[in-house]
Formats: C-alpha cells, structure tokens, sequence
C-alpha cells in the first residue's frame, strides 16, 4: 500500500532536514570537490616559459612562432642569437623549451625528408616533456607552401575541448564521483544507523514491506542526486566555462540511472555491515577503485588489462563514458546503449542482491 | 477485537521445546510455554537469561534454532507477516525516532500500520488523552524523560489496537509512581481483552502478572500464577533478625539443610530443604551454638524466595553434593 511507502519516504525527508551534518554534506562535498578539481588540480600546462632561434627569417617561421604562441603552451622569452646561448639558458632553467628554425627552414618544409623544427626540451620535468612532444605533432605547413595560422596546433588531441582545460574533462566526470560517494555513503549510514538506534528491530514488527521500507528510503535520494548533479552543472558552466552540450533530459536520464544504481550498491553495502563506521569504510573501499580506475582521472584505454576488467564492474566506469558523451560530445542517450545496458545490469544485480539479504528479520 | 467466540478459548502463545543457539551460546534452552488470552504474563529473570530473545523469537524476528511456535494461531516464523497488524511490540530500547516529534512518531506508526484517516485521527487523539502526551506532542522524542520515552514506546505500540502486546522490560529507567501507572494501564488493556507478554527483573512488577515464567539461563525454572508459585515454593523459608548478620549468614550456609541465604534489609531470608523437620528451630539451635544471637521464624515465601529458589538451586545442590 502507498500510504506506507509515503510514510518512510515522508520520515526521511523529514529527519534528513533536521540533521544539519548531512544536510551539509549534501552541499558541502560538491562544492569542495569543484573547488579541488576544478582549481586546486590543474592537469593543463600553460606559458611555459621557451625562447626561439629563428635562423631562417621568413614570414612563414615568424607565422610559426605567432602560432606556437597563441596556442599558449609556450610563452616566448627574447628570442635567442644561436642554438649554443639556447643551450646555455636552457642549462641554466631560464626556459623549459627551445625551438630552433633552422636556416634551410622552407627547403625542408617542401622536402620534408628531414626534421622542420627542432625542439629541445629539459627532459627533467615529465609534464613539460611530454607537452613538448605534444607540440611535435603540429601539423607540418602543407607542402603547397600555404602555412595556414588557423591550423590548431593539438588538432588530434583536443577534439572536444580546443583548449584543452582540464575542468572540461573532470567536471562531468566528477557529476559522477561526488554522486558515487555521497549516494553509498549515505544510503549505507541512514539504513545502519536505524539498524544501530535499534529502529529497524521495531519497524520489521510492523506490516511494513521490504521493499516499501527501501524504496522509501531510497527514493529521497534519487532527487537529492538530481539536486546535486544540477548543482554541479551550473557551478561548472559559470564558474569553468564547462559546456553542456547533449539535451539536459538525456543527461537527467543518465544521471538517475546512475543515482539508482550506487543507491542499490549502499543498500548492498548496508547489509553487509554492522556499524556506521564499517558501512562508512566499505563505502570508501568502493570509491577509491571508482575514482582511480573509472577513466575519471587516468585514460581508460592506457590501464592494464586486469584493471579495465575491475572497471568494468564499476558503475562509474560506465557513467564517466555516458555524461562526457552526452555533455561534451552532444551525443543522444541514444547512441550510449552499451555503458547504459551494464549500467541497468550492475543496477538489476545489486537490487537482486539486497533484496535476497534484507530480510525482515534480526538474524 | 475481531475474534470469534472459540478463539477466546485457545491460548494465545503456544511453544514448544523453543531453543535458540547463538553460536557456541544457548540463550533459550527448550521452554515450553501457553500464555492465556486477555492475561498479563510474566517473564522474571536475570540479565542474559534469555527474555529479550525468547520475545523476539515469538514475534517473528529471530528464528528458533529448534522448536514451535504458534502466536495468534499464527505458525512463527512462517506466518510472521499476517500476525504484525495484530501485534503491538515494545522494544528494551526506545525504538522510535530521536529526531521526530512525539505527534510525528505516532503519525507515523499509525500510517505504517495501514490505519485509515478517520481511525488515525481518532485513535491518535485516544493515545494521547491515555497516556498524557498532549503538553509533548511537539516535542522530539529525543529529549523526553524516561517515563515519557515510556508513555510514548506505549502509545505508539498500542496505537493500532492490537490483540497482543509483547513489552520488553518496559519499565526499566522508570519511577515507582510511574511504574504504577504503567500498570494501570496495563491493567485497563487486558480489561478490553488485550493479552499482554511483558519481560521484567522488578518483583514487585512480577508479582502483579496473572502468570508468570521465571527465567534462567535460557530455561523456565518455576511457573504459574505468582500466589501459587509461593505458596508451593520447594523449600521452607525462615526469617532471621540478627546483630550480625554477616556471622549469621556463614554460619547458616554450612548446615546442608540449608538451600541459600538472602539478606532483605537487616533480616535474612533462608531458604532449607522442603523436608526440613522444624526448620525455624534448627536454624536457632545452629545460631546459638555458635554464639550468634538471633531470632527466627517460619514465614510465608515471598516471590523473591520463590525466584531465589528456582534460580539459585543448581549451585547450591552443586555445593551440597561436594560435601
Ligand atoms: N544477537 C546475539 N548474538 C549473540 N549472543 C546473543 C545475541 N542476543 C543475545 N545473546 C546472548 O543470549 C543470552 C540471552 O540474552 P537476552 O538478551 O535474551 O537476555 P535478557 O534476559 O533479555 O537479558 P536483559 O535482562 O539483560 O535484557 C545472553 O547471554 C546474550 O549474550
Ligand atoms: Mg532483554
């Protein structure tokens, strides 16, 4: 009967607005973890400091060096005389990165059977390393002889994100961890902790069902999740530019699928556990994984094998994939059918699963 | 109460050889029990005798490791969910929520107990008229006294009028005048047909029970009704007034006749052997032999003696075989 469900549901929200602590979480997590990700963790490289050995002297180097330029990767220095004083400030860290045009410059771009440009690099800094390497994939001037300016400089790898900022990357991504840990965490607690007060002994004395006291206690959350992602969105489109691309329903759609399934997890977890702070623990224990091994912050096709597996049993794995495709690339739910269909699966899976261990009973 | 006529007449607990094992622990060991309807029936015993699990046991929440139970004609564990709207169950531990108020507690109970909103609306004003919550309603239940919690874990157990309740140690944290008053009201349920299970360790609460069951370790050492179970106490009680009680006690204990010695303020209480011949004589003689100056007399057992004996005879015929 509904009269039940609303009257757990009714209850939960009722004692959610009266528990400050984790009322403050519900918007306190969020913010702080745009304000981590968002600022504090900066994956971008920018104005590295270079300096330039222009031998050649043509309006095509000079586009060049404009064009390096303006990619803001490189903040060019006063310009050097030779490759030996290049050297010599590069030795002393004066500048992370050198280009050298050589005097051949346009014979060898026409020819390109030898290097262009070269680029010397203080290996000692990994970052500035492989961003240099970055900038060797710069698109040769064509061989017509036309170097055209509007030519990016990242083409291959900054299709979605031209800027390539990190916060357009992490941001829908992190949609999905802060609902990760917030959902577990605070279905696993409020279940254990009626069970630790000692209110679940009396509730399965009452004619309530199973899934009634579940739904009910769940279904709060699912809005709470909602409210968050929404929270998310705004902060990351005005405060970091953050585009949202794809329709807002696929993206709600998503998110609620994603809601449901780590809200069926907490409820798993919260059968396994005895206390608050096991439940509190177990919940960590899944999140790390998530978070590490989800593609939020290494690439997913760069993990071992073994690790793409454990990822694959992860639903933020499969959230990660859907939100950055619908919010950056534009793309309909539609075309997200395989993440969507395990998503739905490690969902059916945990609910089967919770539902076999919550039993109406204290053994 | 929907019962038809015959029901009145069939108990409304039955068990059978109930056991539960936790483990390498045995908290219930084989009880036997046929608890009446429209009764208050008792169960006395000290901590970890076995109470909470055996209520547990017969409201559905705990499994029996061996044994059977029937509630309300109801088969447990198996049939739990058809006897929940007929049972009312009040907690050791104040179960209800902390952080609602004492009107939003109730409301909740009653709606979770399926009541419509007339009956919500009309049994929710009887409860608070009956057990004086009105000035509390818009307090939460965290911050009410004992006796409130008390009231309050009652209201909300009786909300939906059930025809059993099962009240574990209700009144522990309580006032005498409060228990009083618990009991009255208790009394005014079985009045309207109520069968009421309540677990205690307070005597005088036992002694007020229609039945009553005294527990130890997980087993039912005495039962029946309080009056009979003192009146057919398997021992002869004698009572001591001593200067020193203390001399009078170790003197005492080393008669084998002698069961168990309590001391009630500054008289004590000797429980000997039901075959004892003249036993207030022999505890003078043995008093005076050894110097103590004492008076004793035959006394009526109280339901303390009676307690006494069922619970303390495995030590002391434990002691009287080692000699
Ligand atoms: N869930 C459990 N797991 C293990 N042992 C248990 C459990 N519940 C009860 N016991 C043990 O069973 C025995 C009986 O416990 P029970 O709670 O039934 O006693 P009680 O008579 O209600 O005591 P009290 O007056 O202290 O409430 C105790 O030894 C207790 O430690
Ligand atoms: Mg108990």
């Amino acid at each position: 009967m509904l009269q039940r469900l609303f009257a757990i549901m009714n209850k939960e929200v009722r004692q959610l607005a009266r528990d400050r602590l984790t009322f403050g979480m519900i918007v306190g997590i969020p913010l702080l973890q745009m304000l981590l990700f968002g600022y504090a963790i900066n994956f971008d490289v920018r104005d590295i400091r270079g300096a330039v050995v222009d031998e050649a002297r043509t309006s095509h180097s000079r586009a060049l060096v404009a064009d390096l330029q303006a990619s803001g990767v490189v903040r060019f220095a006063a310009p050097s005389a030779s490759v030996s004083e290049l050297r010599r400030r590069l030795d002393a860290g004066e500048v992370s990165v050198g280009v050298v045009i050589p005097r051949d410059f346009e014979r060898r771009r026409l020819g390109a059977d030898r290097a262009v440009v070269q680029i010397l690099v203080d290996g000692s800094e990994p970052m500035i390393d492989s961003v240099a390497r970055g900038l060797v994939q710069m698109p040769l001037p064509a061989r017509d002889g036309e170097y055209r300016s509007r030519v990016p400089v990242f083409e291959v790898l900054t299709e979605y994100n031209p800027e390539r900022r990190t916060a357009v990357q992490v941001v829908p991504a992190l949609i999905g961890v802060i609902l990760n840990m917030t959902m577990v965490i605070f279905t696993s607690v409020a279940i254990v902790r009626e069970r630790e007060r000692g209110n679940l002994e009396l509730l399965i004395t009452t004619p309530i069902r199973s899934w009634e006291l579940m739904a009910g206690k769940l279904a709060p959350y699912v809005v709470i999740g909602l409210i968050q992602t929404t929270l998310v969105l705004v902060v990351g489109a005005y405060a970091f530019d953050v585009p949202i691309n794809g329709s807002l329903l696929d993206l709600y759609l998503a998110a609620a699928l994603f809601i449901a399934a780590t809200l069926t997890l907490g409820l798993v977890i919260s059968t396994l556990v005895k206390s608050q702070m096991q439940a509190f623990q177990l919940s960590f224990m899944t999140l790390l994984p998530s978070i590490l091994l989800s593609g939020f912050v290494f690439p997913f096709d760069g993990m071992p094998k073994p690790a793409q597996w454990i990822a694959q049993v992860l639903p933020l794995t499969h959230f990660v994939e859907m939100i950055r495709g619908v919010l950056l690339r534009g793309a309909p739910l539609t075309e997200m059918g395989m993440p969507a269909a395990k998503l739905a699966l490690f969902l059916a899976v945990t609910l089967a699963i919770a539902t076999l261990r919550f039993h109406k009973r204290l053994d | 109460m929907a019962t038809h006529p015959g029901a009145v007449l069939t108990p409304a607990i039955v068990a059978r050889g109930l056991t539960r094992r936790f483990g390498r622990v045995t908290a219930v060991d084989g009880i036997d029990l046929e608890i009446p309807r429209a009764r208050i029936y008792g169960f006395l015993g000290p901590n970890g005798s076995g109470k909470s699990t055996t209520i547990r046991m017969l409201c559905g929440l705990l499994h029996p490791s061996a044994g059977t139970v029937q509630v309300l004609g109801h088969e447990m564990p198996r049939d739990a969910e058809r006897l929940r709207p007929r049972l009312g169950y009040m907690t050791q531990k104040f179960s209800l929520w902390d952080d609602l108020t004492v009107a939003e507690n109730l409301d909740f109970m009653a709606r979770v107990f399926d009541l419509d909103r007339h009956r919500r609306r009309s049994r929710f004003e009887a409860v608070t008229d009956e057990y004086h919550l009105a000035p509390l309603l818009q307090q939460r239940a965290g911050t009410l006294s004992g006796g409130q919690r008390q009231r309050l874990a009652l209201a909300a157990a009786t909300l939906h009028e059930p025809e059993l309740l099962m009240l574990d140690e209700p009144t522990s944290a309580v006032d005498p005048q409060s228990r009083r008053d618990f009991w009255e009201s208790l009394f005014a349920l079985v009045a309207r047909g109520v069968t009421i299970l309540v677990s205690t360790h307070y005597m005088d609460e036992a002694e007020r029970c229609h039945e009553l069951a005294i527990l130890a370790d997980g087993r039912i050492v005495a039962q029946g009704a309080p009056k009979r179970l003192m009146g057919t106490i398997p021992a002869r009680v004698v009572e001591i007034e001593a200067e020193d009680t203390v001399q009078a006690r170790a003197v005492l204990l080393e008669d084998d006749a002698v069961l168990s010695v309590a001391q009630l303020g500054t008289r004590l209480h000797v429980l000997l052997r039901p075959d004892t011949p003249r036993p207030a004589e022999r505890c003078a003689d043995r008093l005076h032999d050894a110097g103590v100056a004492a008076r004793s007399t035959v006394v009526g057992a109280s339901l303390e003696d009676v307690f006494v004996a069922a619970t303390g005879f495995k030590l002391t015929s434990h002691v009287a075989a080692a000699d």
